[in-house]
């Protein structure tokens, strides 16, 4: 398989562990990419408060440079698959609107026909390769690790836009491939909410409540981590779960929050510093300990 | 098709009269015909189980917006939701009372908590002047711009599962911005701006939403409250409401891209402050220091997409055309 890369602004600043982590998986998979260093950011919904079209037409932009490669776009980020998603169902149904959108891109020589997909490596290492393949390449599994799933609100809705009609792995990605990975699912409610991020720098006690609420719960539950396809959640539960839990539950910050490719990498057997496992917040030492004391499958 | 069909159901009842309020769990099962709604199968054990299950309903035909529970933990219209789609091969579904409102007794909320909230937004037609002759008048065009949020039918599917509301009981909430929304754009109201200014300065107004999308997809008639709160914040915004985080962020994140094609991390933090907030750009220090140590913090000077002319050439061509 052979993607068009659009790894997110999160991934080439906040969060570069995302984006190491992201591509040793896909080499060990043999999975090829090119990088679109050229395409803008998607707006992340908060550009499109503004000036909606102005975000479709940035987005449109992007597909058709896929498209031109001929390559599906991937991801890495929930809110890049969301609002990417929701612009291209918007252009898809609407000839007149792809039109106009055109428009603006012909100055650059680029016109979109609506071919391009949009997947982020989770689904499509599940629609793509399959969890039995990506099974082969496993040397551990991850048995007695609990892992509490959170998606991220783009990679959840709405569902008509992110086509889990057509995919209906999609709506249950996460926890199949938790266990796939070999480890066990900490269910619970929260893991299709808000993470807080949004309203971070507008509304900062709701933020920091909706932090605290999802981290102690999880840990209440006895997860070990959590696991998110989302880099943007990610910041808000790590980088800011010790004011969080401090501020709100009155304890100490001790979920840690790894990315979907860490997860994997853990499985595949790749070090803590391949994965960028020493740069998070929450420090994850408990976690990988434990995964290393697991045997390894020979 | 078999004649029935057998449905478990998983309960959350709850009874104030019982010394302190007890909650616990209940497990019923009915055999339904497999065209049944959710509300069928609760009908049936209220009339055929127990008797002494409270829940709420009346048409039956998701209008009179009575019915509203949380099914599996989402917030739905049970007369509106088929058994057959929720457990296609009868698994046990859950039941249980709305969220975010108080509970009255088993799957019944009281209402006050979603009229409050309505009322807040002052939702009836405040015009300043008076025609000359007959009625207010309004095109046909303006009124089919309302239909999204004039079909909201008040069940609170959307107050149940809003994230926001789970940690703050002061938020505004999805129906009342929906509603509010309504009146910025019908022609026969005269107070739009001081409706937007209002919901643009109050704590719990319209910037306060984060974005989850969990209104749109709970309600039941497609009023999609977060578009609407999305179209308010673009309407506040362009009638001059400048005065919130909200709007900074917007406007950071907006010519960030503009100017470097890509999201600038630090600046959107700096900016969402405010440069001249101390207080705020002393909370952040700390966690970019955390962050710095772990060697992840955003790079000062931003990266840039390697086009970012033709972004900056793409934003003139659009604003040019407004």
């Amino acid at each position: 398989m052979k993607y068009a890369f659009y790894p997110g602004c999160v991934a080439r600043g906040g969060a570069p562990e995302l984006y190491d982590s992201a591509l040793a998986v896909m080499e060990r998979l043999g999975i090829e990419h090119v990088e679109l260093t050229k395409a803008a950011c998607t707006g992340a919904g908060v550009l499109q408060e503004k000036n909606l079209k102005m975000g479709d037409i940035l987005n449109v932009r992007t597909f058709a440079m896929a498209e031109q490669m001929g390559l599906p776009i991937m991801v890495l980020c929930s809110t890049c698959q969301g609002v990417m998603s929701q612009a291209n169902h918007r252009v898809k149904r609407d000839p007149e609107y792809l039109a106009e959108v055109n428009k603006h891109l012909a100055a650059e020589g680029l016109e979109y026909k609506g071919t391009t997909s949009i997947k982020h490596l989770l689904w499509a290492l599940i629609e793509d390769i399959g969890l039995d393949k990506l099974k082969e390449t496993f040397t551990r599994e991850l048995t007695g690790m609990n892992m509490a799933p959170f998606y991220g609100c783009y990679m959840v809705r709405p569902t008509d836009a992110l086509e889990f009609k057509e995919n209906p792995t999609r709506e249950t990605s996460l926890e199949d491939l938790i266990e796939a990975v070999g480890g066990t699912v900490t269910d619970f409610a929260g893991k299709t909410a808000c993470c807080g991020f949004p309203i971070l720098f507008i509304n900062q006690a709701n933020s920091m409540k909706m932090v605290a609420n999802h981290t102690g719960t999880a840990k209440d539950l006895g997860a070990d981590a959590m696991v998110t396809p989302c880099p943007l959640c990610h910041l808000n539960l790590d980088g800011y779960q010790p004011k969080a839990r401090k501020q709100v539950r009155g304890d100490k910050a001790d979920l840690p929050v790894i990315h979907v490719p860490q997860l994997i990498g853990l499985a595949m057997g790749m070090s803590e510093k391949a994965l960028g496992l020493q740069k998070h917040i929450v420090s994850t030492k408990d976690m990988v300990r434990k995964a290393e004391a697991l045997p390894v499958k020979v | 098709m078999p004649d029935t069909m057998n449905v478990k159901l998983r309960v959350k009842r709850y009874d104030p009269a019982d010394s302190g309020g007890k909650t616990w769990w209940q497990e019923y099962e009915v055999d339904i015909h497999p065209d049944s709604t959710v509300l069928d199968a609760l009908i049936q054990v209220r009339e055929h189980e127990d008797g002494t299950l409270a829940m709420r309903c009346a048409c039956r035909a998701s209008i009179c917006g009575s019915c509203g529970m949380k099914v599996n933990g989402s917030a739905k219209l049970v007369c509106k939701t088929r058994v057959i789609d929720i457990s296609p091969n009868g698994e046990q579904m859950t039941i249980e009372p709305m969220g975010n409102q108080h509970v009255v007794k088993d799957l019944v909320i009281s209402l006050d908590t979603f009229f409050n909230q309505i009322k807040r937004v002052e939702p009836y037609l405040k015009p300043s002047f008076v025609p000359e002759q007959g009625e207010y008048t309004a095109s046909n065009a303006s009124m089919e711009n309302l239909l999204t949020s004039m079909n909201c039918i008040m069940c609170g599917c959307c107050v149940s599962d809003c994230t926001v509301l789970e940690v703050d009981s002061n938020f505004i909430g999805p129906a009342a911005l929906a509603k509010a929304w309504r009146f910025t754009e019908d022609p026969r109201d005269s107070k739009r701006d001081e409706r937007l200014k209002a919901l643009n300065d109050e704590d719990g107004g319209m910037w306060d939403c984060t974005r989850c999308m969990k209104c749109v997809d709970v309600c039941p008639k497609g009023v999609a409250p977060m578009d609407r709160i999305m179209e308010m914040r673009e309407a506040a915004i362009a009638a001059g409401n400048t005065n919130t985080s909200g709007y900074r962020h917007t406007e950071s994140f907006y010519n960030s891209v503009k100017k470097n094609g890509r999201l600038d991390e630090t600046r959107l933090a700096i900016d969402s402050a405010g440069w001249t907030n101390i207080p705020r750009l002393l909370d952040l220090a700390p966690i970019g220091i955390a962050a710095m140590r772990k060697g992840k913090l955003p790079p000062l000077m931003p990266h840039k997409s390697e086009d970012h002319k033709k972004v900056r050439d793409l934003y003139k061509s659009v604003e040019d055309e407004s």
